[in-house]
């Protein structure tokens, strides 16, 4: 592991109106690594993941990327430096078959030059990549399941199709807004391997998650935010030692929810 | 002083135009486009009631503001409720709508000045050295007067509270029992009324003529515009600006740009901050 | 109980045909290739042949071109509308600066018309998407009113600095050397956009645009600048107003405030409302409607802009589909009643 972190958020605020919906927040994620985001709901999760984006402005704070001050870059330019993120409420093309949801994806610059996930340099036709990244993320090929439209998938695929369009992007770094929210028990279990062959396959992860369960089983560290505030970090065992985060989850019912 | 004096009539008339406009998209979210047409058409019918039916003026112009809210309810309840929600389909539909009347108006014989309201009271008096006259004076009195008691009526009525309640969440009003369809449908009555309250009180000064719609139209939604979408405390801020603005361009740049400048201001509003100044849903709209 | 009608509902199935013409096996049998051709070539041929079977009639000849015009504008507010999700009812801007800028041309650079009309295309286009860049972040409702601002604040601009003309315009004007060529070189553009527009939606940019439509959030986080496919689409829309308003100033031999109009505005609007948007064919069929209409009722002055907003409204509330998606479905498929 190099000593320059990949991602490094330095004391990044904003406020909406009069709410202060993330104070100072710091992070600095290692390539390769797995690090989870967790909090209750309204601690400035998805907040933290379009500031660090571009989707909003931050007020104040830096973001910096593979040796890049991207703080406060437009969203495309972030995501062509290669980080990427999902969309808690996922909105595909409905109207599209799941693999041309990935043609918009793997038009982008960054995608032309590097030719897609694995794309080996030269693009063959967009169509076969986008059926082949699919494949790898989890649609059988054989099933049709790829060239269905993408309002009739159910919302393991739709998650799926969520990570595959990061990945038509080849990135160093996809930030995952909540992949594991809304997924049953099975689509859960499945999705968990995949998220640890990503990074096999080279691929850092930023988690943001309301499921600990999972996210304990994959995340080498783990961040706590709680009203816009970073009350604890290290790994999961160490992070549910520390009080204030016993009192955030624990303090309250929620626990079985969670846990 | 003539600047300050106009700028304030301006600005009350600029308000006067696009209260109505504001009430209704902060109702039901509809930007109703037939507003400038309805303006029109209340001081047509008043015209008429006065001059072909002999009725009195003050009865000729109640009588045409009920009119004017009976088609702007029937409006919505038969033509665009069945548009909610398309905000594109919305515009397109009310802009039809009032380009119809508009130019049914004209292709009726709304035509060149012959068609004129006389003014409440004739006649002129000194402010500071600046002549005034006392349709002018109405103007400010009058218009000062609906909006404060349109402010009542929002926030002491439970009718007004309901409508306000709407403009809020309407997700929320819907769960507390306010039946957000015929409140909609209230909104744009009351809307539609004061644009002819607008039309009743502005009138007098010029006449009636089929451009003033287009003109109230591009004036309301400039006002509305810049003061942010659904603001009340914007649209009257917004309509001292452009009021104050035209005033000023006109006494030293002419008049034809008057109307340059609101459109200018619509523009460089929404291109640098396009919630207006004091609109709110715009940033919640951005976020994802 | 059965018989009544709440017991049945209809269902529509593709036909065989279509299903059949559908593959690449389509191009082996003549049955197949005919409906796949059919209705292409009646549209292409129709147009074609119009100014041929009006050539008795000069007035209705010109009205072609007219047809043509609007039909450019129209396909554009569609392009615009439902591909890239802006809804621009200012057409009449795109119309009036194609026209002053190829009177422009003619007049002081002495360019002829037919080389003007090009140049006034690309320049007029270049000229519309450098002054709707400042409004391209705005989306939905505050576009539209923005776009509906451009033409009357242009109109006046040029009414109050008295530049080009002022309220007179620009006189002098060449016309064209030749009717037929005219109006052939105009039928045949519509013909070609139609086609290469329907052809763009579908390829990999097409995809692109529509993503900016449907998601524009999603389009970002893939690393693709939506502002430039914005900047793209009006390019793309406002190059067909201009071609449509170069084309009325050298018809015409004159550029005026008018071509800032209202007319150019909702006549679009209300053809791609009717014709079926999204389908790029439907704005034209619905110009070929509305306009001879129009044309019908200019005896009546203000009334035919009455007259189709009210076809418009009506169209949104009762018929939002439009002409085209129905007759394309009575064209693909066949519908039953059956028992529930």
């Amino acid at each position: 592991m190099g000593s320059e972190p990949l991602l490094s958020v330095h004391n990044i605020s904003k406020k909406f109106g009069g709410v202060l919906a993330l104070s100072t927040v710091s992070l600095d994620v290692f390539r390769g690594d797995i690090v989870g985001i967790i909090g209750p709901n309204g601690s400035g999760k998805t907040t933290m993941v379009n500031a660090i984006t571009g989707f909003i402005r931050a007020d104040s704070g830096t973001v910096h990327f593979d040796g890049h001050n991207i703080t406060n870059w437009q969203p495309h330019k972030i995501a062509a430096e290669g980080l990427t993120r999902t969309f808690q409420v996922m909105r595909p093309y409905f109207s599209l078959p799941a693999y041309k949801n990935l043609i918009v994806p793997l038009f982008s610059p960054r995608a032309r030059k590097t030719g897609g996930w694995r794309g080996g340099g030269k693009m063959g036709s967009r169509d076969t990549v986008a059926v082949d990244i699919l494949e790898e993320i989890g649609f059988e090929r054989d099933s049709y399941v790829p060239f269905k439209t993408a309002s009739s998938l159910p919302t393991g695929y739709l998650k799926r199709l969520e990570l595959a369009r990061c990945l038509a992007l080849r990135p160093e770094l996809i930030i995952c807004d909540e992949v594991f929210s809304g997924l049953s028990m099975s689509e859960m279990a499945s999705m968990v391997p995949l998220i640890e062959k990503l990074q096999m396959e080279g691929i850092t992860l930023v988690m943001v998650e309301h499921r600990l369960r999972e996210l304990f089983r994959l995340a080498g560290r783990v961040v706590v935010l709680n009203f816009g505030c970073k009350i604890a970090e290290g790994t999961a065992e160490e992070v549910m030692q520390y009080p204030e985060v016993k009192e955030a989850y624990f303090g309250s019912e929620e626990v079985y929810d969670y846990v | 002083m003539d600047i300050i004096i106009y700028g304030i009539i301006n600005s009350v008339s600029l308000a006067l135009m696009a209260v109505g406009f504001t009430l209704v998209y902060g109702v039901s979210r509809l930007p109703n486009f037939a507003h400038g047409a309805l303006y029109v058409l209340t001081g047509y019918l008043t015209w008429l009631l006065m001059y072909r039916l002999g009725l009195n003026y003050f009865l000729a112009a109640l009588l045409a503001l009920a009119l004017t809210g009976l088609i702007g309810a029937a409006m919505y309840q038969l033509v665009l409720i069945r548009v909610r929600g398309m905000p594109i389909s919305e515009i397109i539909a009310s802009y039809a709508i009032g380009l119809a009347i508009l130019e049914g108006l004209r292709w009726g014989g709304l035509k060149g000045g012959t068609f004129r309201l006389p003014p409440f009271i004739e006649g002129s008096v000194l402010i500071f050295g600046v002549s005034v006259d006392f349709q002018r004076i109405f103007v400010v009195v009058l218009g000062s007067a609906l909006m404060g008691g349109l402010w009542l009526f929002v926030n002491n009525t439970k009718l007004g509270l309901a409508l306000k309640g709407m403009a809020q969440d309407e997700r929320a009003a819907l769960t507390l029992g306010i039946d957000s369809d015929r409140m909609a449908v209230v909104a744009t009555a009351i809307g539609s009324m004061l644009a002819g309250a607008a039309a009743i009180i502005l009138l007098p000064l010029g006449s009636i003529v089929v451009e003033s719609g287009y003109h109230v139209l591009i004036m309301a939604v400039a006002v509305c515009i810049v003061g942010g979408l659904g603001s009340w405390t914007g649209a009257v801020f917004a309509a001292f600006i452009i009021g104050f603005a035209q005033i000023i361009t006109v006494v030293f740049l002419g008049a034809h740009f008057q109307v340059v400048v609101a459109l200018l201001a619509i523009v460089v509003t929404l291109v640098s901050r396009p919630s207006g100044l004091f609109g709110r849903q715009k940033e919640l709209e951005e976020r994802v | 109980m059965f018989g009544s009608k709440g017991d049945r509902r209809k269902e529509r199935l593709d036909r065989g045909i279509k299903v059949r013409s559908d593959g690449v096996y389509a191009i082996s049998s003549w049955r197949e290739i005919t409906y796949l051709i059919a209705p292409r070539l009646l549209f292409i041929l129709g147009l074609a042949l119009a100014p041929l079977a009006l050539g008795a009639a000069p007035y209705w000849q010109r009205v072609i071109s007219i047809i043509c015009v609007y039909a450019l504008l129209a396909i554009g507010f569609d392009f615009l509308a439902n591909y890239v999700g802006l809804v621009s009812l200012g057409g009449g801007f795109y119309v009036g600066v194609g026209a002053y800028v190829s009177a422009l041309l003619n007049t002081h650079y002495g360019i002829p018309p037919l080389l003007c009309v090009p140049l006034a295309m690309i320049l007029g286009a270049v000229i519309c998407t450098i002054l709707f860049l400042p409004c391209l972040p705005l989306r939905g409702v505050y576009f539209a009113i923005v776009s509906l601002m451009y033409p009357l604040l242009a109109a006046r601009i040029i009414e109050a600095l008295d530049i080009f003309g002022g309220t007179d315009g620009i006189l002098g004007v060449d016309g064209f050397p030749n009717i037929w060529l005219e109006q052939y070189i105009l039928i045949l553009s519509v013909i070609v956009i139609v086609f290469a527009l329907r052809r763009l939606v579908e390829e990999d940019v097409g995809l692109v645009f529509r993503g900016v439509k449907d998601n524009d959030q999603a389009v970002k986080a893939s690393g693709i600048n939506i502002t430039v496919y914005k900047a793209l689409g009006v390019f793309i829309a406002s190059s067909l107003g201009c071609l449509g308003g170069a084309w009325l100033t050298h018809m015409y031999m004159w550029a005026g405030l008018s071509q800032f109009a209202l007319d150019f505005s909702i006549i679009p609007i209300a053809a791609t409302v009717v014709g079926g948007g999204g389908t790029l064919v439907g704005p034209v069929i619905g110009c070929l409607i509305l306009v001879p209409v129009s044309e019908l009722l200019r005896d009546f002055g203000s009334l035919r802009i009455a007259v189709y907003s009210i076809i418009l409204t009506a169209f949104i509330v009762f018929k939002s589909e439009g002409i085209m998606p129905y007759a394309a479905r009575k064209y693909e498929q066949f519908e039953r009643w059956v028992e529930i």
